[in-house]
């Protein structure tokens, strides 16, 4: 299916990451449902690092 | 690594699974929980010094002194707390817990719970009741009036009633309430109906006078949050035991004496990991606002260490509308803690998620990773000394309490030579 006949039919979609695409798509009145999505740790690099030391298997 | 963990953790949970916590008397805190003395104070959360005290626990410190005959005024009961003549403890580093301000002192009587898998006891004060209480932090004459009353009254008359009755099953009792819509932290209204129920003929049965026995069933009766006493040293007694087993990431406490919030993990034993408590987002009574709350205060979160309370929020729906919400909002928290805990409970079921266990065991990693805080429920003390409660509502754990313990956790496993390269 090409993009130009995707946007002829009606849109659903599924927005994972900023709510902001998720409230304006919403705003026009496009059926739309935001992913309740967080990075891993929140993104936050340390402890990410103290997560990996401990997922290592034995 | 991964080994190592996993199979620590199962041995965490098959303890919590496990356990009886079992109400088998009542005594007087000095004289039955462990390490009590005439000058120590317990109070809830992490240790705390009187200087640090928020409002409310300073207010049921001096509520202590006024009720044992310390001082005979407010004024003398705060210069006597500050005077380095009492000691200060937590609760959970004497087998206790204690709802909101949790202090405990010499004189009072106290529920005696048992876990009767492992052996171990904990032990809770009597709930007085609601409006100006000590444990919100209020000391005037009607408080320690109360207090005197409990202590000479409601506690030989329980004591006796139960010693007529015999043990009474808390993980039944409890496990039963969760299917009439209590979560048996903030809604304990099946709980206490149930506990009435089950000891009202062994009261009858006692040697006290006909208005005495009326009496203590009449302030039973009168307050929803009687069972809160037991539900909480019931979830000490259960959670105590797993708090032993090496290499755990389980949390086996979350406490908060009003200034910060502490958190302990098994793998760790006794350390706190602390950080500021948050404020309390809820629903305040006529008259107050947000800007009169204390920050998060008392022991009672340990029914959510267990999986209860905010955990178990999807089976209680009458209970969001007076801590602010929807039932589908409950549904939300208890289905947004299976992320962060190991097992479901195989004795609290919950009918509203499909007879789901409660989610049972916060795994720290799994806290960190899914950057999902434990929710908890929660009354709300106002921030001054003798006010007393001014809302209820939804709070969390600071999310640095989790980093600090997993911080530690890696650097415990590094020193003991545990890390692979």
């Amino acid at each position: 299916m090409s993009v130009n006949d995707l946007f002829k039919k009606e849109l659903k979609v599924v927005n994972m990451g900023l709510k902001s695409f998720y409230n304006d798509v919403k705003s026009q009145d496009v059926s739309a449902i935001q992913v309740n999505w967080k990075p891993k740790a929140g993104g936050k690099k340390k402890m990410m690092d103290l997560l990996g030391k401990l997922n290592k298997s034995n | 690594m991964q080994n190592i963990i996993d199979n620590a953790n199962k041995e965490a949970l098959e303890i919590i699974q496990n356990g009886q916590p079992t109400l088998i008397g009542l005594g007087i805190a000095g004289e039955v929980i462990p390490g009590m003395a005439k000058d120590l104070f317990l109070h809830a959360g992490p240790p705390i010094s009187w200087n640090k005290m928020s409002g409310p626990l300073r207010g049921a410190v001096m509520a202590g002194v006024l009720y044992e005959g310390l001082a005979s005024t407010p004024e003398e009961a705060a210069e006597y707390a500050a005077s380095g003549k009492l000691h200060y403890d937590p609760c959970h580093h004497h087998d206790a817990v204690g709802p909101m301000a949790g202090v405990v002192t010499s004189k009072m009587p106290v529920w005696i719970v048992e876990n009767k898998a492992y052996g171990n006891r904990a032990y809770c004060t009597l709930n007085e009741g609601l409006g100006k209480v000590m444990r919100m932090g209020a000391y005037g004459p009607e408080v320690i009036e109360r207090l005197q009353w409990m202590e000479k009254v409601l506690y030989p008359v329980l004591k006796e009633t139960i010693e007529i009755h015999g043990p009474i099953d808390l993980k039944v009792l409890i496990a039963q309430a969760l299917q009439m819509g209590d979560e048996v932290h903030n809604r304990n209204k099946a709980a206490t109906s149930l506990l009435i129920r089950e000891i009202a003929p062994s009261i009858v049965k006692t040697s006290f006078s006909e208005a005495d026995k009326v009496a203590v069933l009449e302030f039973l009766n009168s307050n929803d949050h009687t069972a809160l006493n037991l539900s909480m040293p019931a979830a000490k007694a259960t959670l105590e035991p797993a708090g032993e087993v090496k290499h755990s990431t389980i949390v086996y406490t979350m406490a908060r004496n009003g200034t910060e919030f502490g958190i302990r993990v098994a793998g760790l034993g006794n350390r706190w990991f602390t950080a500021p408590a948050e404020i309390v987002d809820g629903l305040y009574f006529p008259g107050f606002s947000m800007k009169d709350a204390n920050p998060d205060i008392g022991d009672s979160c340990i029914t959510e260490t267990l999986g209860l309370g905010g955990f178990s929020m999807a089976t209680a729906p009458a209970i969001v509308q007076f801590v602010g919400g929807t039932p589908k909002d409950a549904v939300r928290y208890t289905t947004s803690m299976y992320e962060i805990t190991t097992e479901e409970s195989k004795s609290y079921k919950l009918p509203t998620m499909n007879f789901r266990g409660s989610p049972t065991g916060i795994d720290i990693r799994k806290v960190i990773e899914s950057q999902t805080l434990p929710v908890i429920n929660t009354g709300i003390a106002s921030k001054e000394a003798g006010v007393g409660q001014v809302g209820a509502g939804v709070v969390h754990p600071p999310m640095a309490c989790f980093e600090q313990a997993l911080e530690a956790y890696v650097t415990l496993l590094d020193d003991e030579g545990l890390l692979e390269e």
